[in-house]
């Protein structure tokens, strides 16, 4: 007993924590993730001050009830919700062991979010093309920069995530793996509630306007 | 130490942790978040009550999928030793409530010009 405690001085005594939290770097670098969820949700929130300041400045070119497909958003937020809860289920699984079940839930979290990517794309290429562009207005700069910033961290999340299904398909559940699909998942529920917010205060008030 | 030694030397089995939420959370979650987005979307598109009411009631919709996230799915109540993060989260709210009302506020001063 004494010979594992000098070997592994950094193992926590806390039984009641999974597997991430065990050594005391990865418990560190959790925390380390929630500091960085708060300073990318301090970037969302000026963005989102933007668009809120912006969005009524049309310059005479398409309006948000225009500009909106209520079909479009509506399945893009249901896919996005739904992924959020397979990447949960994911963890859960992660917890239990079954590296199977793991990699598979977030084949399907990855599907849906390259679902989610897919529509934004085709919304967005839409828009242009019936001349709703970039530099049309002061409302389609901040509604281009607030999504599309948001679907960049979306389609970030899909590299990392694919990154971290090859890892756990050659390394199975480790301490290091197990933390990294703890974050990645942090990450995926926080761009969740950063698309509910678009969801409302975007398409929901743009529709009312 | 027994259950650390199996923890480390069969990483891959059966972790032997002891705070298991189950699968009731994330799927209580996941029904709550669906349920919440689709009375948001019946209240805009039947214009249940006047544009005022119905922001409110939308953005108070929102901030409860942030708590449905952050104790459902994002385990916020978990943490080795004191529960920091939480803190820097509730900092962070603070922040942002300023930038966004305070923008709101300040720009409000002769919206017409701009």
């Amino acid at each position: 007993m004494s010979v594992l405690e000098q070997r592994l001085p950094a193992v926590d005594t806390h039984d009641d924590l999974p597997l991430e939290y065990a050594h005391e770097d990865d418990a560190l670098r959790i925390f380390g993730f929630w500091v960085f969820l708060v300073t990318d949700m301090l970037l969302f929130s000026c963005v989102f001050a933007t668009y809120v300041i912006l969005y009524r400045h049309t310059n005479m070119g398409p309006t948000p009830t225009q500009l909106f497909d209520v079909r479009g958003f509506t399945a893009e937020t249901l896919i996005l919700l739904t992924s959020s809860f397979t990447s949960g289920i994911g963890t859960y699984e992660m917890r239990r062991g079954h590296r199977g079940a793991l990699i598979g839930w977030l084949m399907v979290t990855w599907i849906l979010g390259a679902c989610f990517i897919g529509l934004e794309v085709s919304e967005f290429v839409a828009d242009v093309a019936s001349g709703a562009t970039m530099s049309r207005s002061a409302f389609l700069s901040a509604f281009f920069t607030l999504v599309g910033m948001h679907g960049c961290h979306v389609s970030f999340g899909l590299l990392w995530m694919l990154c971290l299904m090859i890892q756990l398909g050659v390394k199975g559940i480790t301490h290091v793996t197990a933390r990294k699909v703890f974050i990645v998942g942090l990450y995926w529920h926080f761009l969740d509630v950063v698309w509910v917010f678009i969801f409302t205060v975007v398409y929901l008030i743009g529709e009312l306007s | 130490m027994s259950t650390h030694q199996e923890r480390l030397q069969q990483p891959s089995g059966e972790p032997s942790h002891h705070r298991q939420h189950g699968i009731t959370l994330p799927v209580i979650g996941f029904v709550l978040s669906i349920i919440l987005t689709l009375i948001a979307l019946w209240a805009v598109m039947n214009r249940v009550l006047g544009a005022g009411s119905l922001i409110a009631l939308i953005l108070i919709l929102g901030a409860i999928q942030i708590f449905i996230q952050l104790f459902f799915f994002m385990h916020v109540t978990e943490s080795k030793g004191p529960n920091w993060h939480a803190w820097m989260l509730a900092l962070g709210l603070v922040f942002v409530i300023a930038i966004v009302a305070g923008s709101i506020w300040i720009m409000a001063f002769g919206a017409l010009s701009y």
